[in-house]
């Protein structure tokens, strides 16, 4: 056997070892940029080979905080891609506009800055104040992050001008406090926000939603747990509810392509119409 | 007697002046190169993704900006989108992922090289180019342990020294050449639709690497 090839088989054995031990399942991550965040890990921890950290991980819950941390990417960022955000001003928030109430799902939210931005957004269209955002990650640390809403004070420059190439109507500072090198979330964008845990490997529904964010998370899927992933957010939309995906992520794996109307094609953002659906099953209306 | 080692995929890397180099290396490939070809040049990140469609308008290889997922197809070069790491998946197809910045580059050389070296070993033919960072030289590195073969442009040659510089210096790469040298090598390694002798005269032959 090939050394690449011995290396892949023993990703293969390490993953099922934590499944089968743990229940976190990351057997179905798409396997390239796995194995190089394992060969990081391998290195920080000083072991010289994959299957040498699996006795580790058997025997040390503290290890396996290490190997979740490690294989969950949580690079984030507020307005990452400000068109984005500007096209859900546009686009998405006239449909959320024509509800009573609204519900958001921020699957994979990282530390916070992508939920706190949607909060700013939805305040300055007026229409916070009816929203319940439902925000989750499987990384329980992280998570904390995000509940804290404590962030740097120097990664705030270019957050500001991701705002306000993506629509912000006042500075993006109104809605901090700052204390000595770090910003504070204010209390008013984080009373509607519920943070919980939720993998989407292997958890399910939790609610109907409107609007579905899910941005940078299933680029590390499989095809396999993409569809799974992907089946999640659609018992949960309404009919017509929206699902907003990261720009690289399509949902062209899926059975869902079909039932689903473009709403912005370069940004990913998706309405659940089922009217394809219907034409298929019931022949279109005449 | 060995025929010359014919090899699986071709990934290639540059940063400043790296558009002239591929614009050269790209237009000595013909329409049915049978390598498939993975490409990272760095860009800004605000650059959009159609860059590569109007490199060496002479061209008869097509490119391809990547799409995660797709198929890693032989005759066309893909290349990484700006912002996005390119990776090779176990099966062959590409894969992008938006990890952290890797020598201080997004797309960074280094995950392209050490994700494909994992998929094709020995199959596998690394080339980096000008630029003014060190980003390749640990992909240069990896594809050389799992016993790829590969090729560094002569710094003496190169728009930018710096990155070949580090390569040839940190990374013992297999062949240091010019441009044109590379583009002749990246036609004597892929493999011919008949079976011909090694070409001898090209020194393109690959060593034997032991293997483990
Ligand atoms: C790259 S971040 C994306 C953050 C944010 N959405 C953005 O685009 O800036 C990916 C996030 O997905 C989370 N994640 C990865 N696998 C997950 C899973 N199976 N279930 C839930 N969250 C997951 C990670 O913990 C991480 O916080």
């Amino acid at each position: 056997m090939e050394q690449h090839e011995l290396e892949q088989l023993e990703i293969d054995l390490f993953l099922e070892g934590v499944y089968r031990r743990y229940g976190y399942d990351f057997r179905n991550y798409a396997r390239a940029s796995l194995q190089r965040r394992m060969r990081g890990l391998m290195a920080a921890t000083g072991h010289s080979s994959v299957i040498e950290m699996l006795p580790k991980v058997f025997s040390d819950r503290g290890f396996l905080i290490r190997v979740v941390d490690a294989l969950s990417i949580n690079v984030t960022e507020m307005f990452r891609d400000p068109p984005f955000f500007l096209a859900l001003r546009e686009k998405v928030v006239p449909y959320l506009k024509t509800y009573p109430f609204i519900k958001v799902w921020h699957a994979g939210c990282a530390s916070g800055e992508e939920v706190y931005s949607l909060a700013i957004l939805f305040k300055e269209e007026g229409i916070y104040d009816r929203t319940t955002f439902f925000a989750t990650d499987f990384n329980a640390g992280t998570l904390e992050k995000a509940k804290a809403g404590i962030y740097p004070l120097d990664t705030m420059k270019k957050f500001a001008g991701n705002y306000l190439a993506g629509g912000g109507k006042a500075a993006l500072s109104d809605y901090f406090h700052a204390e000595y090198d770090s910003v504070i979330v204010d209390g008013s964008l984080k009373k509607n926000v519920t943070f919980a845990m939720h993998n989407l490997a292997t958890d399910g529904v939790f609610g109907e939603m409107h609007l579905i964010l899910c941005r940078n998370v299933l680029i590390y899927f499989d095809a396999q747990l993409q569809c799974r992933a992907a089946g999640l957010f659609d018992d949960s939309l309404v009919h017509g509810g929206i699902l907003a995906l990261g720009s690289k992520e399509t949902l062209r794996f899926t059975e869902l392509a079909d039932y689903y109307d473009m709403l912005d094609e370069k940004w990913r953002i998706y309405r659940k119409t089922g009217a394809t659906y219907l034409a298929a099953h019931w022949g279109a209306p005449t | 007697m060995s025929p010359a080692r014919s090899m699986q995929a071709v990934v290639m890397g540059a940063s400043a002046g790296g558009w002239a180099a591929f614009s050269r290396i790209l237009t000595a490939l013909p329409a049915d190169y049978a390598l498939p070809v993975a490409i990272v040049l760095h860009v800004h990140p605000g650059q959009g993704e159609d860059f590569p469609l109007h490199m060496a308008p002479g061209r008869r290889i097509p490119v391809r900006p990547a799409q995660d997922k797709d198929p890693f197809l032989p005759g066309v070069a893909h290349f990484a989108p700006p912002d996005y790491h390119l990776l090779i998946e176990w099966d062959k197809t590409l894969s992008l992922s938006a990890d952290p910045k890797v020598c201080h580059s997004r797309p960074s050389i280094d995950v392209l090289f050490e994700s494909a070296a994992s998929v094709y070993g020995p199959g596998l033919l690394g080339v980096l180019l000008t630029g003014a960072s060190s980003d390749g030289t640990n992909g240069i590195k990896r594809i050389n342990e799992l016993g790829g073969l590969t090729v560094v442009q002569d710094p003496d040659t190169a728009e930018h020294p710096t990155m070949p510089r580090s390569a040839v210096t940190h990374a013992s790469p297999w062949r240091v050449l010019g441009l044109d040298a590379i583009a002749q090598l990246l036609l004597d390694l892929a493999p011919k639709p008949h079976p011909v002798f090694p070409d001898l005269e090209s020194g393109a032959t690959p060593p034997d690497r032991s293997r483990p």
